[in-house]
């Protein structure tokens, strides 16, 4: 039913110039085959002479001459359906696993469009990850795009997972959709034995783009994993989750493909549109007034060189709202999870949570804020120096650190043992440090019990 | 007919069939129409540049040229709605905005009651009122187009009519309703540019008395992520002082435009009483819609700015985030294949910055009425660098600049604008303004701002060994500016009664601050009682309650607070004495 062409002009990398044939798309999708083997591609340029296909595969040992061209009509799609579900993908949403094909009714164009801002509801609701400096101090809301900074040789991968095992929005219909962007074939292994083997797997879809696949997959797979997550929250009322790991993979492969175009760089050589590719991305997250799903974010990058101003995590930020930062001090101080409390930030959170939560949240903030300033101050003028309130101060940091941070890798907290956690915590600091909290909040929660209050302050 | 010869992203080649194309002329591109600017014209081919995406399109596909530039549509209707940077009102559009949708600017259906002022034999001209209508609570005033004169030939009687009804025609034929579409590229003439004299009151204690803006002013707000850019960008759309607030939303989060939309319909304006949504026209361009749409969102704004202007009211544009823009035209100029300047953006990019800035003014309308256009403009540095390119070229055409800082941030001092580096030329030509409302005003603002300059510098040592290293004397000067910080310069722009504070309560404030530093160096000159007792006085932390508690309304209460601390202080000064 389509027309193959064969011949082309000349191919350098994985850029292929083609005849220009009428009827041919802008975007469109082609399938380019050569001795027994075919590619995906894109068209990417479109002029009267010349028609720029760029390709998606390994393109060695192709030559010009008998390769066939056939162009489908159409954008990139993919099936999406429920049955979807406990099943891996790779970038073109075709199934890897060894269950067979999908039966889908609907095809959809990956590249989704713009949500309508005047439509959207503003998330108000929380969800549970279980993890205390995420509930407890970031609270993540459904709908909201939430990303966690990482770094390299820190306990990420250990993190991603058992949010993805743990995460709960409360209600029956949920999904979580894991796309794993260019990672390396270990962990991959990790992900698929950790996650797909775990008791959520009839609710969990993988979507996985190994390292060495052309880096244009991943950026395929990233949009892929997000088409099918829309049509699960906003066609079949499902409360999903994605998690896409590892973005800064993702921009790389953004810059890689950019250069072969030959594009005019910007910062450390990633293209000037990063900006609004990666808000392609993170924007397909929200929650619509008449719709009854949702769908919530989390991207996870590891900043190059621990640098958080890099362009990824900087360009990151001014998209998503808020951040979750890991710290290689906490993770060599054998603190698990390492996020380090003063840099994370979820812009959304006090809208999902109430009032006592929130000054509960403030008041650890600054607790721990004044204790690293009296850390700093200890550490140049000696321990013995500092005055008896920031003494208290460094003892407060050091348990925080290790009773609130920290916890255990397969420990699914409740909201209600993290909430207490940090008032007994708080319950170290003389009452008049605490000027976040109201005095209701201090006769209720530090001062009302009373035995636990005389132990720890002994 | 003109039909297309190259695709690549945004940018399409056209190649033309002896239509005569003018640059930035409105096209429509492709079966499906998409709506398309020119930018680039030569004898039988023309650029031009899609402001929706272009994915699908084939080549051959049929190019419609309009005729007319790029226009926005203005009249009854603008306030209170929220729309995309083609004017596209998203409220009438579905959960994802398709491409291709076409969809009229205002509500047409809606009828508004019409009362004339120019009659029919009347030599009218450009900019001169013809008559007005009701929009929410605002005069909405009807002024003949700019380069239109000539003799009334029919003039609608008072009654109601829908927006595209005739209103007045004259003797050249010229007719008109109550919509007028203007080029959005084209700024709106007017008869005298005034110098900023009036204070733009926002209510925000450090920016109307620190670092004010004036009516027709510019201000730019740079700043990284996380530094609370777009929650000052909206606490300014909440209580500034202007007529109509114009809030362009410029590759930003499409969850903070719904925020604003769930929440102004609620909000109250302090001084009418209105909702605050029937003020405000939103322009929403967030980042995951066409980039193209990007440069024209803020020049819709500037359109609909003028127009209110010119009616004589005071219009204040916040754009959030001007770097947004700037790096669209990086994309679309990189797409024409443009030699680049600076980090790939092109070198016409300061230029074009001016020319925004350039639109804000205070002026004399044609209709002989005064009216303003005040930008603020947020900036978003990449990596927090205040020396990347637009950073820098928007602060050259600027006058206020409020530098947000990561540190301030991160301590939760909010706003967290750096006072130190931040700086506003408005504050000298706005002393007579203050001095109007107390003769006091400019001494008190000196005053403050050494008191911060003298901190900064001890700031130095107590971060290195602590506040209990400084002498008495220096320790006074440290504790008086964490006053002045904490009470004077931190707002809470989600609490009720501090969220706003006019200039009399503003001033109430900075005067006691200012006797406490008085009565301190007395207490410590005259009887050397230490600061630690002086600063930990139950007074102080009820002057550091009060922000939270006497309402703009209630300022006697100052009074009072300000008699009790003297009485407080000298009591102290005689218990010691005695």
């Amino acid at each position: 039913m389509f027309i193959e062409y064969k011949g082309a002009l000349s191919i350098k990398g994985n850029l292929l110039f083609f005849e220009t044939v009428a009827g041919v798309g802008y975007g469109e999708k082609v399938v380019v085959k050569y001795g027994g083997r075919e590619i995906y591609g894109r068209v990417a340029a479109l002029g009267e002479k010349v028609t720029l296909i760029e390709m998606l595969g390994e393109t060695h040992g192709i030559g010009v001459d008998d390769l066939q061209v056939r162009f489908s009509g159409e954008p990139f799609k993919i099936a999406v359906d429920e049955s979807m579900l406990g099943r891996a993908f790779d970038a073109f949403g075709e199934p890897v696993d060894a269950i067979g094909p999908i039966i889908a009714k609907k095809r959809v164009d990956i590249a989704g469009s713009a949500y309508n801002p005047a439509r959207r509801l503003h998330p108000k609701e929380a969800v549970n990850t279980g993890i205390s400096a995420i509930d407890g101090l970031n609270t993540l809301l459904k709908g909201q795009k939430l990303p966690i900074f990482a770094l390299s040789g820190v306990s990420t991968d250990e993190l991603v997972a058992q949010i993805v095992r743990q995460i709960k929005s409360g209600t029956e219909k949920s999904a979580v959709l894991f796309a794993a962007i260019g990672i390396k074939h270990e962990n991959a292994e990790y992900f698929l034995k950790n996650i797909m083997a775990s008791g959520q797997r009839h609710k969990t879809a993988l979507f996985l783009n190994r390292a060495d696949e052309p880096s244009v997959n991943s950026l395929l797979l990233a949009r892929s994993a997000l088409t099918l997550a829309e049509y699960l929250a906003f066609e079949k009322e499902y409360d999903v989750v994605v998690v896409l790991y590892d973005m800064a993979n993702y921009c790389d492969a953004l810059r890689e493909v950019s250069a072969k175009r030959e594009e005019i760089p910007s910062r450390k050589g990633y293209p000037g549109y990063m900006y609004s590719d990666l808000a392609s991305i993170y924007e397909r997250a929200g929650i619509f007034k008449e719709k009854k799903g949702s769908l919530t974010q989390i991207p996870v990058l590891t900043m190059p060189d621990d640098d958080i101003t890099h362009p990824i995590p900087d360009l990151t930020g001014y998209i998503t709202e808020g951040q979750i930062v890991l710290d290689r001090g906490l993770h060599q101080a054998g603190i698990y999870p390492p996020v380090n409390i003063l840099p994370s930030l979820s812009r959304l959170m006090n809208k999902g949570i109430s009032k006592v939560h929130q000054r509960e949240a403030n008041q650890l903030y600054a607790a721990y804020a004044k204790a690293k300033r009296a850390q700093m101050l200890a550490s140049i003028v000696g321990e013995e120096e500092i005055s008896e309130i920031d003494k208290s101060y460094l003892k407060f940091a050091k348990v925080f650190e290790r009773e609130f941070v920290s916890q255990g890798n397969y420990e699914n907290r409740s909201l209600e043992h993290t909430l207490e956690t940090g008032w007994r915590l708080l319950r170290m600091l003389p009452d008049s440090e605490l000027t976040r909290l109201k005095p209701e909040d201090i006769e209720e929660f530090i001062d009302g019990s009373e035995e636990q209050n005389g132990a720890s302050r002994a | 007919m003109a039909y297309v010869s190259y695709i690549c992203g945004p940018v399409v080649e056209v190649a033309l069939e002896g239509e005569s194309v003018k640059l930035y002329e409105l096209a429509y591109v492709g079966d499906a129409a998409l709506v398309a600017e020119v930018v680039e014209v030569s004898k039988n081919r023309a650029v031009l540049q899609i402001y929706e995406n272009s994915e699908g399109m084939r080549l051959k596909e049929p190019v419609r040229f309009s005729g007319e530039m790029f226009c926005a549509y203005l009249g009854p209707g603008l306030l209170g709605t929220v729309f995309d940077g083609i004017q596209r009102p998203l409220e009438k559009i579905g959960d994802k905005i398709e491409k291709g949708t076409a969809v009229y600017s205002l509500d047409t259906k809606t009828s508004y009651r019409f009362i004339p002022s120019v009659s029919v034999g009347q030599m009218v001209k450009e900019g001169e009122f013809i008559g007005e209508v009701m929009e929410y609570g605002l005069v909405h005033r009807l002024t003949l187009p700019p380069g239109v004169e000539g003799e009334a030939v029919y003039v609608a009687s008072e009654g109601e009519y829908a927006i595209l009804e005739e209103i007045l025609r004259i003797d050249n034929g010229f007719s008109m309703t109550m919509v007028q579409k203007m080029p959005l590229r084209a700024p709106r003439p007017f008869v005298t540019r005034e110098s900023p004299k009036e204070l733009l009151v926002t209510g925000q204690r450090i920016i109307d008395f620190l670092f004010p803006i004036a009516k027709g002013g510019t201000a730019s707000i740079p700043g990284g992520f996380g530094t609370g850019k777009t929650i000052l960008q909206q606490t300014l759309a909440k209580w500034s002082d202007a007529d109509v607030i114009i809030y362009v939303g410029c590759g930003e989060r499409g969850n903070e435009m719904t925020e604003v939309l769930e929440e102004f319909p609620e909000l109250n304006d302090p001084r009418s009483g209105k909702k605050l949504i029937e003020r405000t026209v939103l322009i929403a361009n967030t980042s995951d819609m066409p980039v193209s749409a990007r440069g024209a969102s803020i020049l819709l704004g500037l359109a609909i700015a003028e127009y209110y202007r010119d009616m004589g009211y005071h219009v204040a544009l916040m754009a959030d985030s001007t770097s947004r823009w700037a790096e669209a035209m990086r994309e679309i100029s990189g797409r024409l294949n443009e030699l680049p300047a600076e980090e790939g953006f092109p070198a016409y990019l300061a230029s074009n910055i001016a020319a925004i800035y350039e639109r804000a003014a205070m002026v004399g309308t044609l209709g002989g009425k005064i009216g303003s256009v005040t930008i603020v403009g947020a900036v978003s540095p990449p990596g927090g660098d205040l020396s990347e390119p637009v950073t820098r070229n928007t602060r050259r055409y600027t006058n206020a600049f409020w530098a947000l800082d990561r540190g301030l941030a991160s301590a939760r001092f909010f706003p967290a604008i750096n006072y130190s580096q931040s700086y506003s030329a408005y504050a000298e030509m706005l002393k007579e303004w203050w001095i109007e409302i107390d003769e006091k005003a400019i001494e008190l603002r000196e005053w403050m701002l050494e008191l911060l300059q003298e901190d900064s510098s001890l700031q130095k040592i107590v971060k290195l060994l602590g506040s209990e290293a400084l002498p008495e004397e220096q320790k006074l000067t440290v504790e008086v500016a964490s006053l002045i910080k904490e009470v004077f310069l931190q707002q809470n722009a989600f609490d009720p009664v501090d969220a706003y504070s006019s200039p009399q309560r503003v001033l109430k404030m900075a005067a006691i601050i200012k006797t406490v530093h008085h009565l301190w160096t007395r207490c410590h000159k005259e009887e050397k009682i230490p600061v630690d007792v002086l600063k930990s006085q139950p007074v102080i932390t009820e002057f550091a309650r009060s922000k939270y508690e006497i309402t703009n309304e209630e300022l006697g209460r100052y009074d009072e607070l300000h008699e009790k601390i003297v009485k407080n202080y000298e009591n102290l000064i005689q218990e010691y004495g005695g």
